[in-house]
């Protein structure tokens, strides 16, 4: 087997994240960049929340797949018809007309059973990813906006998890295939979105640990959101500290006004943010040895497209 | 200072107070603070319970360990600002797995029950992954904290959910988990026939085993019925408490306080929660808009002095480098081309951070329903890591209600 394939030209990405670090977005700007490049994508939006098209200022989706940019299929993940459509398409049990009644017994079951809401949505993806390959489904990538970092580990190893419980049945025997999809390096990548901040970059160190011990899915690239650019060089900053002098500021004040104070106190700010974040920063590159792909923070007005397409040519030039 | 729009009057008039939002927004630190500032400035014996802390927050509530303990943090960081501290600080870390299985042991109807449950590999699934677990197990907890009379005022961090309004329902589900007809029904073949086969028993359900067989194998279906048949056996304690919980949160003495950043996605989150709370009738208090831009870079003066440092840029660092009298001349201000550089990037980035305090601006001028606290707490520079940290914020959190809409 030789090296991993570039992120982009693998088949299927997992994202994940603490919540509040751009996770939905950073998903949608990597879809939008592999669009660009020539791809047709399918984006996958498994937590629920039904926002993820409004990245592409479009209505939310369903559970079928549907066109929402130029070389962009959404799906929104629904375990209950991802259940039916297995049933239908693979286990072939004919009763489906009706699931209604069984939904909460279902809905309750899935629940507190180990597994079986995630294998429902794993199973869809792979189950896309599959028919991609077979050349079945139009797909040449195939992107998860996925569970957050605390539970994307039990998401993405509940097929084995379903292994060690499950001995017999349809089920079990569904799930090997599967696990061989999500371990081939070639295929799928499970990439981490985060921020230089203590808590996103506690996570990402934890998360990447533990992947590492309790998956068999290979991990891609750490991407570090919102960014604060530098400001100022060395010197640069020595002369910013010479115009906070109070000879300097008088000088200013004279010709910009008593706003001058305020715009050096802006810059002041803007130095202490990005420093304080940067140690974050430096331990991440230190504790984690995958590709540190960098997203400036931008600062904007809007959101919706114009903020995924700038994301996406973040990522673009990072990787490439 | 502390008039009854206040953050403070507020805690000073309530028991317990629950901070919630969406993830990322600061909560842990934000409810740390309050309880810091509470302990310190309105006396009385102060809990915080917090869930999972970032590890330096952690060492300074002294939370290094695990466990359901209550440990006393100092308050020595208050001195440094000048204030005397006039109460007690204590803070609690939830251990969900441990907090379980004592619930497990305290409701069983005996030992062997009660080991039977705690062995069963279905076991930590349950807790550790049913959705309403962890907020139940929270808003138990802060029934047990509170029933104990130990504390005058006990505030609360909630877990970090996908839906922020998950543990307000979570007493509700537990009943309905245990109580309910669902969970008979599933394991009505079990309890007649002892736990062995003999489904036909059970015509109503039979469509859903018929289902469950083809999907998951037969053995998988008959533990988890098994097991649910030994959890059944805590119900009557359970509901009985759950339904105690719910009462609390109710209570006139608990109040809410939803915590948010001046961001699209939180802001939106914040405010379906703040409807959520008053449609079920619980105290929406406060809210709390965190990490906020300083108001000066929406003034007028700071934008047109941005405009005019950019502008002047050459000559403002022509007459710097000159300046008159050379003793007084800074030895970084003598390259004119270098001066003006910086002298542009100071525009350029107070352009950048004025376009972001803006669009929070905007943000909070459309909240729509806001409850009668409304504190502002601007973006900190460092790390909040101590106490003196979270008394930083802690006091800004107290200092008034108001300003909030600082642009007019």
């Amino acid at each position: 087997m030789g090296p991993a394939p570039d992120l982009l030209d693998r088949r299927l990405l997992f994202f994940t994240g603490k919540g509040g670090v751009g996770k939905s977005t950073v998903t949608a700007a990597t879809a939008l960049l592999a669009a660009e490049r020539g791809k047709r994508v399918l984006l996958v939006e498994v937590d629920g929340k039904g926002n993820l098209t409004a990245l592409f200022e479009h209505a939310p989706v369903g559970f079928e797949p549907r066109r929402i940019h130029p070389g962009v299929s959404a799906m929104q993940m629904d375990t209950e018809a991802s259940l039916r459509e297995y049933l239908r398409v693979q286990a072939r049990v004919p009763v489906i007309g009706r699931i209604g009644p069984l939904a909460r017994a279902f809905d309750f079951v899935a629940n507190a059973a180990p597994g079986v809401k995630e294998i429902l949505t794993i199973g869809k993806v792979c189950w896309e990813l599959r028919e991609s390959l077979e050349g079945r489904a139009p797909w040449d990538l195939i992107v998860v906006d996925a569970a957050a970092t605390g539970h994307v580990v039990s998401q993405l190893d509940a097929p084995r998890a379903i292994q060690d419980l499950v001995h017999v049945g349809p089920v079990r025997e569904q799930t090997d295939w599967m696990v061989e999809l999500l371990d081939d390096p070639a295929l799928t990548a499970l990439n981490i979105v985060t921020a230089p901040e203590e808590m996103p970059v506690n996570e990402t160190i934890d998360l990447v640990a533990r992947a590492r011990r309790d998956l068999t899915v290979p991990l891609g690239a750490v991407i570090v959101n919102r960014v604060l650019p530098e400001l100022f060089t060395h010197a640069d900053e020595a002369t910013f500290e010479a115009l906070r002098t109070p000879d300097a500021v008088a000088v200013l004040e004279r010709t910009a006004g008593a706003g001058a104070t305020a715009v050096l106190d802006a810059a002041r700010l803007a130095v202490s943010l990005r420093r304080s974040r940067s140690p974050h920063l430096t331990r991440l590159r230190e504790e984690v040895d995958l590709d540190l792909l960098l997203v400036p923070y931008l600062f904007v007005r809007d959101h919706g497209l114009r903020v995924t397409r700038m994301v996406a040519e973040a990522l673009g030039q990072e990787l490439g | 200072m502390s008039g009854p729009g206040s953050l403070e009057a507020l805690l000073a008039a309530r028991e317990v107070v629950v901070f919630c939002g969406s993830g990322g927004v600061g909560k842990t630190s934000v409810a740390a603070a309050a309880a810091v500032t509470a302990a310190a400035r309105l006396g009385g014996r102060v809990l915080v319970l917090t869930i999972d802390p970032a590890k330096r927050l952690a060492d300074a509530l002294g939370l290094e360990a695990v466990g359901n303990v209550e440990r006393k943090v100092s308050l020595e960081g208050y001195r440094g600002l000048g204030v005397e501290p006039r109460g007690e600080l204590y803070a609690a870390m939830l251990d969900t797995k441990r907090s379980w299985d004592e619930l497990v042991m305290r409701h069983a109807p005996d030992e062997a029950t009660a080991y039977r449950i705690l062995d069963n590999r279905l076991y930590h699934n349950v807790t550790s992954r049913f959705v309403q677990s962890h907020d139940y197990i929270a808003m138990e907890r802060l029934y047990d904290l509170h029933a104990s009379g130990n504390y005058d005022l006990i505030v609360v961090d909630t877990p970090p959910t996908r839906n922020a309004i998950d543990f307000l329902e979570a007493p509700a589900r537990m009943s309905e988990f245990f109580g309910g007809r669902l969970l008979r029904w599933l394991t009505m073949p079990y309890r007649i026939s002892g736990g062995r086969g003999a489904r036909l028993i059970n015509v109503a359900s039979r469509p859903f085993y018929n289902l469950a067989d083809r999907v998951l194998g037969s053995q998988f279906l008959q533990d988890i019925a098994e097991f649910f048949l030994n959890f059944q056996s805590m119900y009557g304690g359970f509901v009985e408490r759950a339904g105690a919980v719910e009462e609390l949160l109710h209570d006139r003495r608990t109040t809410f306080a939803v915590v948010t950043t001046l961001e699209g996605a939180p802001l939106r989150e914040a405010e379906s929660f703040c409807a959520e709370l008053t449609s079920r009738s619980f105290h929406l208090g406060a809210l709390v808009l965190n990490k906020t831009l300083p108001d000066y870079l929406l003034s007028d003066d700071s934008d047109r002095a941005a405009s005019a440092l950019e502008r002047a840029s050459d000559d403002l660092a022509a007459e710097l480098a000159a300046s008159g009298d050379p003793a007084l001349a800074h030895p970084a201000l003598a390259d004119p081309a270098q001066t003006a550089r910086v002298l542009r990037t100071l525009g350029d980035s107070f352009r950048d951070y004025e376009v972001v305090a803006r669009r929070e601006a905007e943000l909070q001028a459309e909240l729509a329903r806001l409850p009668e606290v409304v504190v502002r707490v601007p973006t900190f520079d460092h790390d909040i890591t101590d106490v003196v940290g979270l008394a930083e914020v802690g006091e800004c959190l107290f200092a008034h209600a108001g300003t909030l809409h600082p642009s007019a």
